[in-house]
């Protein structure tokens, strides 16, 4: 156990953190202004996956790749805003949980029908491949030192976004009260669409840039759906600074746990029990984790008071 | 519109003559259909308690399921290596007796329920929602690294457990056998909603302020009906593992959470048959789709986009009307 590795796995879990924000943002964004509970978040992260692979392996192009997933992905959105999600903003979670569910088995099987069941693999461009050496010597892939960069970038731009624009204001507004700022002359299934669209678009992002390390495959969005629900969950639903703080304590909660639980059973315990009591308790953690903080703040750490 | 008492009969009738004719014209993979869609229903019934009664949206049920599943599992591992569960501070040896196992599976299911309830019923709405969602994610992950029993591969169980008096090899005497259960879980469930604890349940759930101004606790009435809906959800674990002879993780995975969801809301949220109709068609979808089509969930999530969006009330529902008591 060296200070290299604990770096390392720090930055590794700042890289995950960051790009469940992607997620959570969109996620966060979508129940703050429209109270919705969108369990298809996850098939847009895939679908966004899906067209960056497809336009890189067409064009060779990563830049275009990534631009094609946001694309895919807000288009997806507006399409499923517009036919589906709409019909579902008055009624109560029960019917959006089930109605998104339904989404899912569409996006997932027509994804398989489309692309079959074999997985995609998506390559990260020359210029971006190979490790940096850091400051104390410690090697490490640029492709997620640049991940990490560029998901505080967004979170940066989000958070100007939000609280610099009038769209921010808008945003923020339709948060607390919709139906005043409809009465005020904003056109709400408009800015609803539109806070549907970015948050899909963010999502496809995340699937394009996450699906250069790891393969590009139908059922890959539900577990960071998930990862994303505890993320706005223990940040406070509805908070943007709450995604942001929530998901990095995810992703250094979830890397952290898996190499270093096991390490400290070690100390008490024997090799192979260590391993797999460690290994046990480091998959539950962030759970833990989100059950700790509602219990202790029932509406998330920066969560309006329900 | 037809009355429900009609339609009831006629599920229930259609859920005896169904096997019983399969059995006389030896179709035994028919009444094993039959059989699984009868502990889906059982299931299912057991999340309506908590869903229907209590309004307690919980997407998190596969871990009663899958308790239910793994107290099977573990009874009868250790019956079937002939080693004891514990050895210390007493010698508890497994076995292979239903009735042992389905009181275990119900205790413990009952017991997680309460923990998990105590702890998640101090959230409401979508943090009721998500927490539920994050314990079933736990308990999947948990198992998924238990070597002990299995991991991710889960455990087999070579013989199924035995019954007194019967021979559950025979395939209608276990579907039997498990609709039975059904039956009196469903009779429970009719005594429960119309006794004073059901009725101030129902009005917990629609108006808690009213509740707790005449001296009642929304909260601890809300508790013991996740309780109730986990120790039946538990028992339709145990019947199912005992169907496969087999459990693994994917019993506690959120896809089976939210498939228990789609089989009450399917057949209709608070309605006394609403789970048992919703588990029998979607069984029944899942063979006749699954047979014309590799990709029968595009069917299966459009039927149910169209219910969600146009049939508020599920099948139940579009058959007898919406029921004038709605929140």
């Amino acid at each position: 156990m060296s200070l290299i590795l604990i770096i390392e796995q720090v930055l590794n879990g700042l890289q995950l953190g960051v790009m469940l924000f992607l997620m959570a943002a969109g996620l966060t964004l979508i129940f703050g202004v429209m109270g919705l509970i969108n369990l298809t978040h996850g098939s847009l992260y895939m679908i966004g996956a899906f067209a960056a692979a497809a336009v890189a392996s067409l064009t060779g192009s990563f830049l275009l790749a990534l631009i094609a997933a946001m694309a895919a992905a807000a288009m997806a959105g507006v399409l499923v805003e517009t036919l589906v999600i709409r019909r579902l903003y008055d009624r109560d979670h029960l019917d959006q949980v089930l109605a998104t569910f339904a989404l899912i088995l569409i996006f997932s099987e027509g994804t398989r029908w489309v692309f079959g069941s074999f997985p995609l693999f998506l390559d990260i461009p020359d210029q971006l491949s190979g490790p940096v050496t850091l400051p104390g010597g410690i090697q490490y892939p640029l492709y997620r030192l640049v991940l990490i960069v560029v998901g505080l970038a967004i979170a940066l731009g989000l958070g100007a976004l939000i609280t610099k624009t009038r769209l921010g204001i808008q945003i923020r507004a339709g948060e607390n009260d919709r139906e005043i700022i409809a009465a005020l002359g904003v056109d709400i299934s408009r800015l609803y669409t539109f806070v549907f669209a970015l948050g899909a678009g963010l999502a496809g992002l995340a699937g394009a840039l996450v699906g250069a390390i790891q393969s590009v495959q139908v059922g890959m969005g539900e577990p960071v759906l998930i990862l994303a629900f505890v993320v706005i969950v223990i940040g406070g639903i509805g908070s943007i600074k709450g995604a942001l703080i929530g998901a990095i304590l995810v992703g250094l909660t979830d890397t952290l746990g898996g190499i270093f639980l096991p390490e400290l059973f070690d100390l008490f315990t024997d090799r192979a029990t260590a391993t797999s009591a460690g290994s046990a308790l480091a998959s539950m953690s962030i759970y833990i984790l989100m059950g700790a903080v509602l219990i202790w703040r029932p509406s998330g750490l920066f969560g309006l008071r329900a | 519109m037809i009355r429900e008492g009609v339609v009831n009969a006629f599920i229930l009738a259609l859920l005896v003559a169904v096997p019983v004719w399969a059995h006389f014209n030896d179709e035994p993979f028919t009444i094993t259909l039959a059989t699984r869609a009868v502990i889906f229903a059982l299931a299912a019934v057991g999340l309506n308690i908590a869903l229907g009664l209590g309004g307690l949206v919980s997407l998190g049920h596969a871990v009663f399921f899958g308790i239910g599943g793994y107290a099977m599992g573990i009874l009868a591992h250790h019956a079937q290596t002939f080693t004891p569960v514990i050895e210390w501070p007493l010698v508890i040896e497994g076995t292979k007796s239903m009735p042992i196992i389905w009181l275990v599976a119900v205790t413990t299911s009952a017991l997680a329920a309460l923990v998990i309830g105590f702890l998640s019923l101090r959230t409401a709405g979508v943090y009721f929602i998500m927490i539920t969602l994050a314990f079933g994610q736990m308990f999947y992950y948990f198992t998924i690294s238990w070597t002990a029993y299995g991991g991710e591969d889960g455990l087999s169980i070579y013989v199924r457990n035995s019954f007194p008096g019967l021979n559950t090899l025979v395939p209608i005497q276990f579907f039997g056998l498990c609709l039975t259960a059904l039956v009196i879980v469903l009779l429970m469930n009719a005594l429960m909603a119309r006794s004073a604890f059901g009725l101030a349940l129902n009005a917990a759930r629609q108006v808690p302020q009213r509740v707790e101004a005449v001296g009642l606790d929304p909260k601890r009435m809300k508790l013991v009906a996740l309780v109730i809906s986990g120790a039946v959800t538990g028992l339709a674990g145990a019947l199912f593992a005992d169907l496969n002879r087999f459990v693994s993780p994917t019993m506690f995975s959120w896809q089976m959470s939210g498939e228990i969801m789609v089989f009450v809301i399917l057949g209709g949220v608070a309605r006394l048959f609403g789970p048992v109709t919703g588990a029998l068609v979607f069984v029944m979808l899942e063979h006749f789709l699954g047979g014309l089509s590799d990709y029968w969930h595009i069917y299966l999530g459009a039927l149910l986009l169209l219910i969600v969006l146009f049939a508020r009330g599920g099948i139940i529902g579009l058959l007898c009307g919406r029921q004038a008591v709605h929140d």
